[in-house]
């Protein structure tokens, strides 16, 4: 209890000292990091190949290159970012200054994911500190080694006292949040997410809550089959199925149930050869516990391909079931591994409601020729994000938000959506002190001229009203009058 | 009691209309309207349970958890899972809707808040009708633009690629709005809710009680009442609405409730907005125009007898500039409301006997310099001015929300910015100063919702600014596109051709060290071949503000809601 209550007053009192504001020194921390992620390369790799057997290029590209570029990204915007925003002004406040002003919160808690362990403790962090605030990192004890890691190299590079990271299971993370922070990120599963939001509930914290969810894909008749297949293997079998944005599940026609089939099954092939356990390309489950839970799923189900599993090394091989019924055990959890369940749908329209009964996924996927069907499902279903013809892409894309809704999580981050994420949008006004004429409308004693004034001034916004267009289009004017009269005054002298 | 009533009557309304009645002509509905109008002497006889019984149970199927309200909302999330709230069409005829109603109930919401609370009338058509017109209008302006999906940079690989954020609404969203702008606060949220193409349900305050009868009665005249509701109903009423799943809570109030609140989201995992108050300090340094200055605060602090949330809480100055305060606040009480504040119709009263109770006990702070005459019986207490109040003093522990300004006087600017800091963060910060510098010092050295110098509560009234608290002064904002936002969620989209199949190559198994290349490669050449960031042009210097005003960064083009089929809305 102590423990954490030093952390995360050290943090605060490092913010209260005002250092982590200035624009250079977050580009500084963000620089460090940057140092830190190229120099320990080895060692992190070696951490996420010992907790998840993720191998080089593949942990190199999910997890590596993803930080590098949030870190560039927000080097490279920070500044406009963190500008102060000009907004509309009316009549009233004319003379005046109106802006946005971003400001950092405080402390924040990230809380991270054992999937993957290094990108979702690291990308919330870059993001917190670029918007200026003091971090507590908590990685996730489930991958060790990663956290670990992380708990060493962080105080190396970073300002120890606004950075801190804090290692342990469910009691230290408990007593973590009795702490009061001002916004929790937190990465996970909805149960834990729910007790994240009544902890931040206490202290009135904001949240950003990053859960899961059953993420459907949908594959249309008409669409080529053989590319659709590959896209959707490799997003569901990428580090063993295990990513929050993974495909969850199929709907299709009946009719192609059994080309998908061979599709994946080629694709395969080709991925991971003729023995996937001995391929260096593939993935484990993360422990026993996850082990045992994955199995449980395939009972009673029908294996079109896959089934095989070790559970010495946690390895289960990929595998599709057909001919799922929507009410089996596999279609009611996160699957969270290497199962591909398909649940046969006769049309779209089936889909849709099959998908809109549900909870709202974090992630939804569409594969079609038609651009029809792929603006129609987009507009009649509701999921954290989307991609068409295609999966986890969506995530990869700079300007697009990344988050959940409904089920899924609240909240939404990655590159400006991180930033605006932990700052807080403080609006400004700044008036002059002068001109109390034009208040007169406003005070005591009221009368009805008065608030037909009012009205006059406070109901159209210059920018729509006849009167602001035509006094704007008169102080055009008369600016241009005067800069004329000066040009031709500085002419003449 | 009431509620169980009220409640009935909105079931009855749901039952009688046909479920695609649109708002137009309210004839009809102006003789329903008289029907619930004679019943508050029967709401006495109801019982809540039966009145719940005959709800709109009928339309749904089940209770299964046996909650009064779990019918009503399953009504209302089928009403939004069948998409009739999103077409724009839809939306903008019940934000027109709406505007007919403050149109038509002008006289009505003027009369019920001045039963409520004695709000002079052109506090009420200032803060409860024009402001929420402006609101209404900048909306409807603007919603074609909101609506429209936000198209973003790609990277190199995604050039023949759409990446868009769509703007879906959430479901059935709940707004909870409190008594000090009872009209105010529920339509300000419910504009937004509504733009956003949600369902909602509104549960105004019980404890300004005639206007909650007026939104309760009249409200479903106008809107679509398969897709919004008014639930009345105290404490008990509201922890049972709140045990129901909602897709998005909208909460004002004060910090307690609000937790209960967030607590009672969280089961749900909803996203929540906390609109709460806190201690607005008002720093005022000993450069500036006396006289204004006392205006501009004694505004702020006396409007609706002090019950807002962003008046400025107490005064922060030295001793020299309070001797000068003092008599020029007099000058300005006298002139808003002349010599006996009582008597003059322009200065409001408390909302209850328990909230005057509360107010009247604060007066024991510190010395009184102008007013502290209280009336029980009227609920009324003077426009107040304090002196020699000391920051242990009760007055300076809780948030006033009465006719009273302590003034707390501090030796320098260093010191009333110490002051601020070390207390929880408000939810408006004000200080007046001739000089710039002092007023932006203040600004930059501390954290509120919002900030305004040189004048009280006029930020609120910019729909361009956002409106929110920080820490314990709220979460979440509205106001505006903010408020569309709020109530939107921001999917992320993407549409991909199924073509180019080979680009995708490397990201492939099985891996390769040539693989590594190319993708270690890639990055770096997207790093140098990355096109300056857009707005890259106005970086590192501040703005200058009173150059044109950029808000609309999302959508260069074009001037909002001129370009639409139907023309401009606005009127």
């Amino acid at each position: 209890m102590e423990k954490m209550q030093q952390v995360v007053g050290r943090a605060r009192a490092a913010f209260r000292s005002g250092r982590s504001r200035p624009l250079e020194f977050r580009i500084q921390q963000l620089k460090a990091l940057e140092r830190m992620v190229q120099e320990k390369e080895k060692e992190i790799l070696a951490a996420l190949k010992a907790d998840l057997n993720k191998v080089g290029p593949s942990a190199y590209s999910h997890e590596l290159l993803a930080v590098l570029r949030e870190l560039v990204r927000a080097m490279e915007n920070l500044p406009s970012w963190a500008a102060p925003h000009p907004v509309k002004k009316d009549l009233l406040s004319m003379r005046d200054e109106a802006y946005i002003h971003y400001e950092p919160l405080g402390v924040v808690l990230v809380i991270g994911a054992w999937n993957y362990p290094f990108l979702l403790v690291m990308q919330p962090l870059i993001g917190a500190i670029a918007a200026g605030n003091a971090v507590v990192v908590k990685p996730s004890e489930v991958s060790e080694k990663t956290a670990q890691l992380v708990a060493d190299l962080l105080p190396q590079y970073l300002d120890k006292d606004l950075y801190a990271v804090v290692t342990g299971g469910a009691p230290e993370t408990t007593e973590l949040l009795t702490q009061r922070f001002d916004h929790i990120l937190y990465t996970g599963n909805s149960n834990v997410g729910r007790i994240v939001m009544a902890a931040a509930a206490k202290h009135l914290t904001p949240v950003t809550l990053e859960l899961g969810g059953k993420s459907p894909c949908y594959i249309d008749r008409d669409c080529d089959l053989a590319v659709a297949c590959r896209r959707i293997t490799w997003g569901k079998y990428m580090n063993c199925g295990q990513t929050c944005i993974a495909p969850d599940y199929i709907l299709c026609h009946p009719s192609i149930q059994d080309k998908v089939v061979e599709n994946i099954k080629e694709t395969l092939k080709e991925f991971y050869g003729e023995d996937v356990k001995s391929s260096p390309d593939y993935g484990r489950i993360i422990n026993q516990r996850h082990f045992k839970r994955v199995l449980g799923l395939l009972e009673g189900q029908k294996i079109a391909h896959g089934g095989e599993s070790d559970e010495a090394s946690c390895f289960i091989a990929p595998t599709i079931l057909t001919d799922v019924s929507p009410e089996s055990k596999v279609m009611e959890e996160e699957i969270f591994g290497p199962v591909l369940p398909i649940v046969t749908v006769k049309s779209v329209e089936e889909a849709i409601e099959f998908i809109n009964l549900r909870e709202k996924p974090l992630a939804l996927y569409v594969f079609s020729k038609k651009k029809q069907l792929i603006r129609r499902v987009i507009a009649e279903t509701s999921s954290g994000g989307m991609t068409a013809n295609d999966v986890l892409m969506h995530a990869v894309v700079p300007g697009l938000p990344f988050g959940g809704v409904g089920q899924s999580g609240m909240g939404a981050y990655l590159g400006q959506y991180s930033f605006e994420t932990f700052s807080h949008r403080r609006s400004c006004l700044i008036k002059d002190l002068s001109w109390e004429v034009v208040n007169k409308v406003r005070y005591p004693p009221g009368s009805m001229e008065m608030m037909h004034l009012a009205k006059l001034f406070l109901l159209k916004q210059c920018s729509k009203s006849r009167v602001g267009q035509f006094i704007s289009a008169l102080l055009g004017a008369v600016k241009a009058v005067v800069a004329k009269v000066i040009f031709y005054l500085q002419t003449c002298n | 009691m009431e509620t169980g009533s009220s409640f009935q009557q909105l079931g009855m309304q749901q039952a009688l209309e046909p479920p695609r009645q649109q708002l137009p002509g309210c004839g009809k509905c102006s003789t329903m309207g008289g029907d619930p109008g004679k019943d508050p002497g029967k709401a006495a006889v109801c019982s809540g349970g039966s009145g719940i019984g005959k709800g709109p149970v009928p339309m749904v199927c089940s209770t299964p958890c046996g909650n009064p309200y779990a019918g009503l909302v399953s009504h209302l999330r089928a009403s939004w899972l069948s998409g009739k709230t999103r077409p724009m069409e839809y939306r903008v005829a019940q934000l027109e809707a709406l505007g007919r109603f403050l149109d038509d109930k002008k006289q009505e919401i003027l009369e019920a808040t001045e039963l409520d609370m004695g709000k002079p009338s052109f506090e009420a058509f200032f803060s409860e009708i024009l402001l929420c017109k402006n609101e209404l209008n900048v909306t409807l302006n603007n919603l074609c633009h909101w609506m429209k999906d936000e198209h973003v940079d790609k990277n190199l690989v995604m050039q023949l690629d759409s990446a868009f954020i769509r703007k879906d609404p959430y479901g059935v969203v709940l707004i909870i709005a409190p008594w000090n702008y009872p009209i105010h606060l529920f339509l300000v949220p419910l504009i937004g809710a509504i733009a956003a193409g949600n369902c909602a349900i509104i549960k105004p305050s019980e404890i300004s009680k005639h206007t909650e009868r007026l939104v309760a009665e009249t409200l479903s005249c106008y809107l679509d009442t398969d897709c919004f509701a008014v639930v009345t109903g105290g404490v008990p009423e509201t922890t049972r609405l709140l045990e129901n799943k909602f897709d998005y809570i909208f909460f004002t109030g004060s910090p307690p409730v609000g937790r209960i609140v967030m607590t009672a989201a969280a089961k749900h995992l909803t996203p929540v907005t906390l609109e709460l108050g806190g201690k607005n300090p008002c720093y005022v340094s000993d450069t500036c125009d006396v006289t204004n200055v006392a205006r501009r605060v004694a505004w702020g602090r006396f409007f609706n007898a002090g019950q807002t949330c962003i008046a400025p809480d107490y005064l922060l100055c030295t001793i020299e500039m309070q001797e000068k305060l003092i008599p020029a606040l007099q000058k300005a009480i006298d002139d808003f409301y002349g010599p006996n504040p009582r008597e003059s119709p322009d200065f409001g009263r408390i909302v209850s006997d328990k909230q005057f109770q509360r107010v009247q006990r604060l007066l024991g702070s510190g010395r009184v310099a102008l007013g502290g005459q209280t009336d029980e019986a009227e609920r009324y207490i003077a426009p107040t001015v304090l002196v020699d109040v000391q920051p242990s003093d009760p007055i300076m522990q809780e948030e006033i929300f009465g006719p009273i300004l302590p003034i707390v006087v501090i030796a320098n600017m260093d010191e009333a910015i110490d002051f601020i800091n070390s207390r929880e963060r408000p939810l408006a910060l004000y200080a007046f100063s001739s000089d710039d510098k002092v007023v932006n010092q203040v600004l930059e050295r501390t954290s509120s919702g919002g900030f305004c110098g040189n004048d009280t509560l006029t930020h609120m009234t910019l729909t361009s600014l956002p409106f929110g608290g920080i820490g314990n002064s709220g979460l979440g904002m509205h106001h505006g596109k903010f408020s569309f936002d709020t109530f939107s969620h921001h999917r992320g989209c993407l549409k991909r051709g199924m073509g180019w199949e080979p680009l995708n190559a490397p990201r492939y198994p099985p891996y390769s060290q040539q693989k590594f290349g190319v993708i270690r490669a890639a990055a770096k050449v997207t790093h140098r071949w990355r096109l300056p960031p857009m707005r890259s042009a106005s970086i590192v210097a501040r703005p200058a503000f009173d150059a044109p005003p950029h808000a609309h960064a999302q959508c260069p083009r074009g001037r909002p809601g001129v370009r639409t089929p139907e023309g401009p809305w606005g009127r």
